[in-house]
């Protein structure tokens, strides 16, 4: 199972790598949401892999699944969603206003925000 | 428990909502209430910081529950003198802002609230958790407040900067669940007992995760090789937003000073002093770029930006030997560059706003109003950020010199400090020199486009140049007061004690 989760994981941040460096802006937001997916799968795993354990300490139980990654892990979900919201609307914003989905600045760029 | 700690994070996260609920249609009844809040913050901080005289380290546990298993809030001499810090360049860049550019777009003093509140929480926060939730409530207010007002450069310069600092907030998750992994716990305190005693086999992945914590610090304080985004963001923010973001690359700083003296600081056994080899030479280098960059500047914005890197470089240069000598040089120009960073882009607005077609290029172009007030506020900005006497930048700098006499990279930080210090002084000397020496040579006067605004510009410009000169009077009691601040930074007992329970260290709550 540690191989799977850990392929798993790894195969997403590169995907998700890969689709923030095209620099256009609909494959960054993927490649955000993609890493971030990697990201909060990692941090769940924090707590180490268990089956069938209580989250919560238990009479009759040695063991127990570790509860805080959880918590960390939903913090985590409910930040990046939002995040994610935010990146989509200013994507699109920047899109409407410049005609092009480029993420870079160009050098005639610079400077051109002065009102 | 003292209350008083958790109010610099409740009021402005009521405020906040207030304003942009019920009096969202009155641009004045706005300004009241961000003005009266963030007055009141300073009050507060001046509070807090007076009852650190008594008692210098003072813990929140919110909901009382116990440390590390709650979240936990604690206020100690270096948190409260930033909450001040805070409080008071924020008031500057309201009084500034609120001649015109908070009514340029929507939700401005909203958002510049929640960026106060999350700001304060992450120098309040004792949990390496909230301090990421915190970063991401400053950020996300700073998207707002970088893209206000609108354009399409700023909003492509905005996707740019949401999209690095959100690669940033899945790194700093992943260094937290890796240190998380092998010590179980999070809490600042709880770790700094914590990590001397990792098994040497977890070892290498508790410092991968201190690492690359000390990477995202360093996007958010601009270090080399993650200081690209500075230039476009801060060059092309609204310049209020972009005085008040002088104070967001000191959380980056403030995160390294925290992280790297509590928990891998001298009693983090074998990962002890984890951040200084690779901190020291990122900090020279960024010191260069910097400064380099100043000289290469074709518009004042830019100037200033890259001079903001540059003293980041020296700051850091100064933190990353890790002597209370050196980091209260350090925090002594943390205050200095602040200020002065801050003045410098209110001042680059004054001129933008004057020169009609050629805003803040460095062209000769006609005279425009108030030409010369503006250019003895520049140089006087100009002088405290190059570290030229008598301005706190001078003191700031001699003080890092005088810090890290005893590092053996001494000879480095000296020659680098004193060449990139000529640089910039060239830089600058070369951009006043052109908007406002070469301009009085061409005929003509540029008519401003819009009507001027009364004097409340210049009173935010004059706090903040006030503030650098009060620091160059008063150096000798700062200094006295910053070395306290040092010295509890490297006696980390009294810090642990406060926020742990008496009753002996509880056990790691892993299995």
């Amino acid at each position: 199972m540690e191989f799977l989760v850990a392929s798993a994981i790894g195969i997403t941040m590169a995907a998700g790598v890969y689709l923030l460096l095209r620099a256009r802006t609909l494959p960054v937001v993927l490649g955000l949401t993609l890493v971030t997916y990697a990201v909060n799968l990692f941090l769940f795993i924090t707590g180490r892999l268990t089956i069938d354990q209580p989250p919560v300490l238990h009479q009759g139980h040695e063991n127990f699944a570790d509860p805080l990654p959880q918590a960390l892990v939903l913090t985590a979900i409910v930040i990046s969603f939002g995040m994610t919201a935010v990146i989509v609307v200013m994507a699109l914003k920047a899109y409407v206003e410049s005609d092009s989905d480029h993420v870079d600045l160009h050098p005639d760029d610079h400077g051109e925000a002065d009102s | 428990m003292n209350h008083w700690i958790i109010l610099p994070l409740l009021l402005p996260a009521l405020v906040a909502p207030l304003i942009a609920l019920a009096v969202r249609h009155d641009i004045v009844l706005q300004r009241i209430f961000s003005v009266s809040s963030t007055v009141i913050l300073l009050v507060l901080g001046a509070i807090l910081m007076w009852s650190t005289a008594a008692e210098p380290v003072q813990s929140y546990h919110l909901g009382n529950w116990i440390a590390p298993f709650g979240i936990v809030l604690v206020l100690d001499r270096l948190a409260a003198m930033l909450l001040v810090l805070t409080a008071g360049l924020g008031l500057a860049v309201l009084l500034y802002a609120i001649n015109g550019w908070d009514a340029e777009g929507r939700h401005f003093h909203p958002l510049f609230q929640f960026q106060l509140m999350g700001i304060n929480g992450a120098f309040l926060t004792g949990d390496l958790f909230n301090l990421f939730v915190f970063f991401e409530v400053l950020l996300i207010a700073s998207y707002g407040l970088m893209v206000h007002a609108g354009g399409a450069a700023r909003m492509k310069a905005g996707v740019q900067y949401v999209t690095i600092n959100l690669v940033g907030s899945g790194l700093f998750l992943i260094g937290v669940g890796l240190i998380y992994s092998v010590t179980g716990t999070l809490n600042m305190a709880h770790l700094a007992t914590e990590v001397g005693r990792v098994d040497a086999a977890d070892r290498a992945l508790l410092e991968i995760g201190g690492l690359l914590l000390l990477l995202v610090f360093a996007v958010k304080a601009a270090l080399v090789p993650v200081q690209f985004w500075l230039p476009g963001t801060y060059a092309n923010a609204p310049p209020p937003v972009a005085a008040l973001f002088a104070i967001m690359t000191k959380v980056g700083a403030y995160a390294i000073i925290r992280v790297y003296t509590l928990i891998f600081g001298a009693d983090a056994g074998a990962s002890a002093n984890l951040a200084g080899p690779w901190l020291l030479p990122a900090a020279l280098v960024t010191m260069v770029i910097g400064m380099a960059g100043v000289l290469a500047a074709r518009r004042l914005g830019e100037a200033v930006a890259f001079a903001v890197i540059g003293s980041m470089g020296t700051l850091l240069a100064a933190v990353s030997v890790f002597t209370p000598e050196a980091m209260s040089a350090a925090l002594y120009y943390l205050l200095h560059s602040t200020v002065a960073g801050g003045a410098l882009f209110l001042i680059v607005d004054l001129v933008n706003q004057r020169r009609t077609g050629y805003t803040d290029l460095l062209r000769a172009a006609p005279p425009f109003a108030h030409t010369g007030f503006i250019a003895a506020l520049f140089l006087l900005g100009a002088m405290a950020m190059t570290g030229m006497p008598p301005l706190s930048g001078f003191i700031g700098k001699l003080l890092v010199l005088d810090g890290v006499r005893e590092s053996s990279y001494a000879v480095w930080i000296w020659g680098l400090v004193l060449v990139t210090s000529l640089l910039a002084i060239v830089g600058f000397a070369r951009a006043g020199t052109t908007v406002f020496w070469k301009s009085a040579a061409v005929g003509g006067y540029l008519e401003p486009a819009r009507p001027l605004a009364p004097a409340l510009p210049f009173v935010a410009v004059g706090i903040l140049l006030g503030a650098s000169i009060v620091l160059t009077a008063f150096a000798g009691p700062v200094t006295v007061y910053l070395d306290t601040v040092a010295e509890q930074l490297y006696n980390p007992t009294g810090y642990i004690e406060t926020v742990l329970p008496t009753s002996g260290h509880p056990e790691g709550v892993r299995p």
